[in-house]
């Protein structure tokens, strides 16, 4: 059936229910879906999480090698993450080149990982100038039950943390954890008609006007931010929902992560 | 390229360019400066240098894209090799597809697209200097060039960001302070205090992020002023041009002794006015004559912001369900 007539449908049902208080799977608002992370599942990789938020399943690898620093940071290690939709996650991703929402998504995953400073990137100096160690982040999403964006998030984040930096493979001295000082953890909620939701399903993505993604640090302070989504929010939703997510990203860490 | 400075705030509380801590930049805003396009704007924050133009509403390419209950909304931020110290590879990269879609949320809802069904208005954004916070001053071009091209809007789009330095929460980061700061924050807002773009990266605590979502608020608030004075300049002028005319004719036999050439003395000295007007856009006070000549003229379709009101009413409801719509097409990407 066309999707927008089901989307219009669904929305009306979504709306209903938001009246009453309630949410489609009956959680309450700001209730995440149940969490799943299990790390070094791909041996081949430096640093690997599979992560389940409800429906929605990924797999983040690390993978690091000695490259080239860039010229403006001669002395700092290099951190690139992609994120990728495959069309096997979903019939609504084609295969091709990132289009906005997967460069989005990367983008704010790289966000909170780089500006927490999670990653020493000064220690991943070898040579100055030369050689320094490069950190590649890849997120292959597998299966799109909504709020991908937290799942991306922690994932890289338990990949990091479990990752080594394969010094004996390139003759550089023993292999080393990856030098690692924060755990940046992302929550994401959204306005469906005025009510807040945390880790929104994909139907209430869906249906959704806003998003907001707040990744927050161990001290609880804020690493990064990012509004998605055409619709606008209010500065007392905003702070509604930073203030959540503040919380909810602490339970999240201490329940699954740790250095 | 510089290094960070040992201080970006002196004991007196002024920044290196010269600022207080709540001081936005110089801001120039010219409208209508392009002939081709249905909208455009020359936009001045800072040594930033950004020119927008609006196309449409106008026919979709490629066809599929076109929806058949309002009209999809494009927008291309794109930045000149030649904006940055070190040439730019021309062409989108990752950053500039997601300011692109960021910045064309925040201003898709503020659109009646519903009023152009199976259209496309398409918003370029050019960046022809960059100098820290190009994102803000592209949106705020693009905002005042879509109301140039008369499209509907429920009000303009206003935009502005505020950091970290020195453990101090400032407006309007320049590039020292984008660079080495602790922390950088975009938002925009409309008028009425709806917030349609927010990012933020660095480290805030709850406490900063609330102070400084206040002080981006008033930022967004005295851009908000300007872009809307330059519009009036920009439109009161046009039709200032035209009642002279008229006017001009019917007073021939009042003022006929004393000033003969009387219609060329009139566009003269209306063009000496526009000339000062320009030169005063960046404050916002002194106003007296534009004022008066904007509600001798017209508020055309310059200020869409307080006209559309009664339209809001009916669609606010609607509105909802373009959302979504519009939600599900970008997650078929």
């Amino acid at each position: 059936m066309n999707k927008e007539i089901v989307s219009i449908i669904q929305k009306d049902q979504l709306y209903n229910l938001m009246l009453k208080g309630e949410r489609v799977d009956g959680r309450a608002f700001d209730e995440t879906r149940e969490i799943k992370i299990e790390t070094g599942v791909i041996e081949k990789a430096e640093g690997s999480a599979r992560v389940e938020i409800g429906d929605t399943k990924l797999i983040a690898g690390v993978k690091i090698s000695p490259g080239t620093p860039f010229p403006d940071t001669p002395d700092v290690g290099v951190l690139i993450t992609s994120l990728e939709l495959i069309p096997l996650a979903s019939p609504e991703f084609e295969s091709g080149p990132p289009r906005e929402n997967a460069v989005e998504l990367a983008r704010v995953t790289d966000r909170g990982i780089r500006e927490s400073g999670a990653i020493d990137l000064k220690k991943l100096c070898i040579i100055e100038g030369e050689k320094v160690w490069m950190v590649f982040i890849d997120i292959h999403v597998l299966d799109d039950g909504g709020n991908i964006m937290d799942a991306a998030a922690l994932g890289s984040i338990a990949a990091l943390l479990t990752a080594t930096m394969p010094a004996e493979r390139y003759g550089l001295g023993e292999d080393t954890p990856l030098p690692m000082r924060d755990i940046p953890v992302s929550v994401t909620a959204v306005d469906i008609g005025g009510g807040i939701v945390f880790d929104p399903s994909l139907e209430e993505e869906r249906v959704a006007n806003t998003k907001l993604t707040v990744i927050s640090n161990q001290e609880g302070a804020l690493a990064g931010m990012q509004k998605s989504g055409n619709g606008s929010l209010s500065p007392d939703q905003i702070n509604h929902m930073v203030e959540v997510a503040c919380k909810k990203a602490q339970d999240i860490r201490e329940k699954f992560l740790e250095i | 390229m510089t290094n960070k400075p040992e201080k970006f705030i002196d004991e007196n509380g002024i920044r290196s360019d010269g600022r207080r801590a709540n001081e936005i930049r110089d801001v120039k805003i010219e409208v209508g400066v392009l002939s081709r396009a249905d909208g455009s704007c020359y936009l001045e924050f800072g040594k930033n240098k950004v020119m927008a133009a609006v196309y449409g509403p106008r026919e979709v390419h490629p066809r599929h894209q076109q929806k058949s209950n309002r009209a999809i909304v494009r927008y291309k931020y794109n930045m000149a090799s030649f904006s940055v110290e070190d040439r730019k590879r021309p062409g989108p990269d990752r950053r500039s597809i997601e300011v692109s879609k960021v910045s064309r949320e925040a201003l898709e809802d503020q659109i009646f697209t519903e009023y152009f069904p199976k259209s496309a208005i398409d918003v370029f954004v050019e960046v022809l200097q960059a100098d820290a916070g190009t994102r803000t001053a592209a949106l705020n071009a693009a905002s005042v060039a879509l109301a140039d091209a008369g499209i509907p809007m429920r009000s303009l789009v206003s935009a502005c960001a505020v950091g970290k330095v020195d453990d101090t929460l400032v407006l309007d980061l320049n590039k020292d302070e984008d660079n080495y700061g602790q922390a950088d924050m975009p938002i925009a807002m409309t008028p009425d205090g709806k917030i349609t773009l927010l990012q933020m990266d660095g480290h805030l605590t709850e406490e900063e992020f609330r102070q400084g979502l206040e002080m981006a608020q008033e930022g967004c608030r005295q851009v908000y002023e300007m872009q809307r004075k330059a519009l009036m300049d920009h439109y009161s002028k046009k039709t200032e041009v035209l009642s002279t005319e008229v006017t001009a004719t019917e007073d021939v036999k009042e003022d006929a002794p004393g000033e003969p050439e009387d219609i060329t003395s009139a566009e003269v000295t209306e063009e000496t006015k526009d000339a000062e007007k320009i030169d005063d856009t960046n404050e916002t006070g002194d106003a007296e004559e534009t004022e008066d000549t904007v509600k001798v003229g017209d508020v055309e379709e310059s200020e869409d912001s307080g006209e559309e009101v009664p339209d809001t009413g009916e669609n606010a409801d609607e509105t909802d369900g373009q959302m979504d719509e519009s939600k599900e097409e970008s997650s078929n990407e």
